[in-house]
């Protein structure tokens, strides 16, 4: 008798359904999933929500003249300093940037990734082992370490001088910048095309090659259209964070190559022109959320 | 089961299950709708229905894994339609098993009677007895993964089992087989269920399967149960076209009634066909391929009705001949067993198709 | 006869080269940068001899040895708190329905999608008209510090918890809960004996994302720190922008074998939790791909 048993007085009241139980049922499963639910979102609510709200609200205050802020006025005013000169020229250098980052790392992890994704199982995946270490180091230390390597007295200089190039300074100049961005971002262009064009069917290429079209023309028609989802995400992936980018341009770049990132983190800690960094950083945000839709909308869900 | 005698004294009288009116709705979806039901103790009962009929829903019910939204449960005769699937004395063998992927094939036998707090000695002797009942010593420390799709389907029978439950559900206990070990599993199913004597309930699509091992078969459609009897009831007296469409090959021929023992053919003949119907409703006439006869039309034994028509093709089946006879405003099959000798038309010839009175039975549409 | 698929003569020589161009490029920085931390003399572009003076100097230096126990305080407690707070959230949306559950997953999403510069400024904000409230109303000096760089990693890290936890508990069957509760288990065992365990291994994944993560991150600590503590990042970054140092060079080697440490304990970890079969790759690249907007994250930076 150790079994739980249906005798009556042990069990608790059980009685026949109706519609009320059913529904009074379903809210309790409700309750008991908000419940659970509850630690992170009031947590998230209160440190990531507010925080939120408090930076639209500096967005739309005026500074006063000592670098404080005055949030009684709401108006526009730091979202017109967006059409500046100066934070037109930031905002088009760090476009520029993102989009030429973007087109190199498309360019070498293409061929890259195809090599990848044609190699036996075990090729492949020593292959991806190897891209995936430098994607898990750490992100600054990997920025400094173009910079022990561009510096003037750095390795890459002394080779140059070697081998009669001449002193060439590379950092502090925005290619230093590309560079180090483009070392950050290359494993995300690289897997998510690998992804996609491990998955197709690679007999669609022999189809192709039987219908005499010539190995650029496969390139071009068969093997670039399929692989399009990894090159859409990995093109997000790439160019939404170099747009935002502020380690690696503070590390290696120069006072002449501010870009975006770094123009916002200087008005909050030296211009003292909070409402300008809040709107930018708004902005910023409003870029990477249409780039996520794009992402989510184009597929890129299971990467 | 012999064990809980005290329960049982309690709850002589009562049906293993009594189900009455259980309407379990999913959002504007009627699942199951209204549904009575009463299943014997000791019986081994089939839900049988095409995917999506509800079998599936009204298995949960009973299990507790899904709340009715109306109705009343109850299992040897206590009300349980409100009460959670753990404080339920039933016991499920899933569908692909549920096994824990984390456990040993002893440590999942003796999950439920863990829970139940049943001291370690007793586990132990339990287990090892359910594992012993199912034949799946040696195997004790194996993880699921490392096991067949038969010796699985035994570790989650055990698993149940092992709780000695009032009542064993069984969610398309073999459709995870392949087909000779799912004709193996029928006969060995069968045995256990005698040999522990606790009522079973399972759920199938399959009606070869229902037909081989129920003592009762519940037919559903649509949240609706149909029809419930035995097998042979059902085979024989199936209550309307779906039924008798859905339990094995039939011919069906539109009819309309005209007296309780006349119905009319499509094409305008009188023919004997008992039923309680109103005159007038539109019903089918049902004659399974093997009752009917075929015979030269000028040879039909004087007791048969016939209809005469012309052979349109014959199907070899090795035991059997299956032969299609196309007529004006029907078609029908008539299945032969192959032996030597017989009639033996040829395609293109004229046949008439014959039967008994009790060879047919008339059904609402 | 060979298959038209794999790329051959001419084609195949040039892939292989790019490919081995591209490891070049992947590894040579880190590289150089392993080798010079144990070159003797301040040039950091000519070898000097080996020297291990400078590691010396990383664990003499006490703004860096203060550094590195905050980072690590904060990166246990906010990991802690967020794998508890992460984990329950998962459950929630995985496995129930409740009110307000599509605007909690989106403001779940939120922290990982959102740039660096964009979360570091909304911390700076919150934490100074906090400071502000806290001074007019209660008269407390509280200061940006140990604190607020905790509960800004926990921000961030829930998200990246839930995130991993809910991708391994969509792949588990909820047929596996319901046979518990069917064997007689109470909703607590069924969670405590068949839900957790097969969660495990996200969950540990989901520390160990949030664990680097904590250790990673520049620009959020940048702004939550202050005069108070700082985090070791934090305090190489500094040093950085003033220039390249021997000692920056040892400092940030350390740091990259914390992370490579942190990954090969991931993945032996995944190897390790009995999915039975599954290849170390397979089970890295899991580990990597799950949360991809750990890609994003770091990136920011």
């Amino acid at each position: 008798m150790t079994m739980v048993t249906v005798r009556p007085e042990e069990q608790e009241a059980a009685a026949a359904a109706t519609p009320e139980y059913e529904k009074a049922a379903s809210r309790a499963a409700s309750r008991r999933g908000l419940l659970l639910a509850l630690p992170a979102y009031a947590y998230l609510v209160l440190f990531f929500a507010v925080p939120l709200g408090i930076v639209m609200i500096y967005s739309f205050a005026t500074r006063n003249r000592f670098g404080g802020t005055d949030l009684s006025g709401w108006n526009l005013e730091a979202y017109r300093k967006l059409g500046d000169p100066i934070v037109r020229d930031i905002l088009f250098r760090s476009l520029w940037l993102a989009i030429l980052t973007t087109l190199i790392c498309l360019v070498v992890s293409y061929p890259f990734a195809y090599f990848m994704a044609t190699r036996g199982p075990v090729v492949r995946n020593v292959m991806l082992i190897f891209v995936m270490i430098p994607f898990w180091t750490n992100f600054l230390v990997r920025n400094y370490a173009w910079r022990v390597l561009l510096g003037n007295d750095g390795l890459f200089t002394n080779i140059s001088e070697a081998i009669g190039l001449g002193e060439r300074e590379l950092l502090f100049t925005t290619s230093a910048v590309m560079i180090g961005l483009v070392y950050g971002s290359l494993p995300f262009m690289v897997l998510p095309l690998y992804a996609s064009i491990e998955r197709i069917d690679l007999s669609l290429i022999e189809a192709s090659r039987d219908l005499y079209a010539s190995g650029f023309q496969t390139l071009r028609r068969i093997l670039f259209p399929l692989s399009m989802p990894g090159v859409i995400a990995g093109s997000i992936l790439v160019f939404v964070p170099s747009l935002g980018a502020y380690v690696t341009p503070e590390i290696l770049g120069g006072a002449k190559t501010t870009l975006l990132g770094s123009y916002i983190v200087t008005q909050f800690l030296t211009a003292r022109n909070w409402p300008v960094g809040a709107s930018l950083s708004f902005v910023l945000m409003a870029v990477m959320l249409v780039a996520t839709v794009v992402y989510f909308r184009t597929g890129g869900r299971n990467l | 089961m012999t064990s809980d005698g005290g329960n049982d004294q309690v709850n002589n009288q009562a049906a293993a299950l009594e189900l009455t009116a259980i309407t379990k709705r999913f959002g504007s979806v009627v699942a199951v709708d209204n549904v009575d039901l009463e299943i014997a103790d000791g019986e081994f009962f089939a839900l049988l229905g095409p995917s999506g009929c509800g079998k599936t829903t009204t298995l949960r019910m009973i299990a507790g894994l899904e709340l009715p939204s109306e109705g009343s449960l109850k299992i040897f005769g206590d009300e349980a339609a409100t009460l959670p699937p753990n404080k339920r004395p039933v016991n499920t063998v899933f569908q692909d098993y549920a096994l824990f992927p984390h456990m040993t094939v002893e440590v999942n036998v003796a999950f439920g009677l863990k829970m139940q707090r049943v001291p370690k000695v007793e586990i132990a002797e339990r287990v090892r007895e359910a594992i012993g009942l199912v034949r799946l010593e040696g195997l004790e420390q194996r993880r699921s993964q490392q096991l067949s799709g038969g010796q699985r389907q035994r570790v989650a029978l055990a698993r149940a089992l092992v709780n000695r439950p009032k009542v064993l559900l069984l969610d398309e206990p073999l459709g995870a087989l392949d087909l000779k070990l799912r004709q193996e599993m029928q006969g060995e199913l069968k045995a256990l269920q005698r040999e522990v004597g606790i009522t079973f309930v399972f759920v199938t699509h399959d009606q070869e399967e229902a037909l081989t091992m129920a003592d009762r078969i519940g037919v559903l459609n649509e949240g609706e149960l149909l029809q419930v009897g035995t097998p042979a009831e059902i085979y024989e007296h199936p209550v309307n076209r779906f039924v008798a469409n859905f339990i094995g090959q039939t011919n069906l021929l539109d009819a309309t009634v005209v007296s309780n023992d006349t119905v009319c053919l499509a094409n305008g003949v009188h023919i004997p066909g008992k039923s309680d119907l109103d005159v007038g409703s539109r019903v089918a006439v049902c004659l399974r391929p093997e009752r009917a006869g075929m015979h030269r039309p000028d040879q039909v034994p004087a007791d048969h009705q016939s209809v005469v028509g012309r052979l349109e093709s014959v199907t070899y089946l090795g035991n059997a001949l299956v032969y299609t006879v196309a007529f004006e405003w029907a078609r029908l099959e008539v299945r032969r067993e192959n032996q030597p000798g017989g009639y033996r038309p040829y395609v293109g010839e004229e046949v008439a198709v014959s039967w008994t009175l009790d060879a047919i039975s008339v059904v609402r549409a | 006869m060979s298959s038209t698929v794999q790329p051959r003569g001419a084609t195949k020589i040039a892939l292989s080269v790019h490919s081995w161009l591209v490891y070049i490029f992947f590894f040579a920085p880190i590289f150089v940068l392993i080798v010079f931390s144990f070159s003797d003399g301040r040039n950091v572009g000519r070898w000097g001899g080996f020297t291990l003076e400078w590691y010396q100097g990383f664990f003499d230096h006490n703004q860096i040895q203060s550094a590195v126990w905050v980072s690590i305080r904060v990166a246990l407690l906010s990991t802690v708190i967020s794998v508890v707070l992460g984990t329950l959230a998962a459950l929630a949306l995985e496995r129930f329905k409740f009110r307000g559950r599509q605007v909690f997953d989106a403001l779940l999403y939120l922290p990982i999608i959102i740039p660096d510069v964009t979360m570091a400024v909304m911390m700076l904000l919150f934490f100074s008209e906090f400071f502000e409230l806290l001074d007019a109303w209660f008269n407390l000096d509280w200061q940006k510090g140990f604190g607020s760089i905790t509960i800004s990693h926990i921000a961030f890290n829930i998200s990246f918890v839930s995130v991993v936890v809910r991708a391994r508990l969509a792949g588990m069957s909820e047929v596996l809960e319901e046979a518990a509760l069917d064997l007689y288990a109470t909703r607590w065992k069924t969670f405590r004996y068949v839900t957790f365990p097969q969660i495990m291994p996200g969950v540990a994944a989901g520390a160990l994302l949030a664990l680097t993560e904590s250790l990673d991150d520049v620009v959020v600590t940048q702004f939550a720190a202050g005069p108070g503590a700082t985090t070791l990042p934090v305090f190489v970054f500094g040093l950085i922008r003033r220039g390249v140092t021997p000692l920056v060079n040892a400092t940030s080697v350390l740091m990259l074998t914390a992370s490579v440490f942190l990954v090969a304990l991931s993945l032996a970890f995944q190897q390790f939790s009995g999915r039975g079969g599954r290849s170390l790759l397979r089970g890295g690249r899991e580990a990597v791909s799950t949360p991809n907007n750990q890609m994003k994250k770091e990136i920011y930076q």
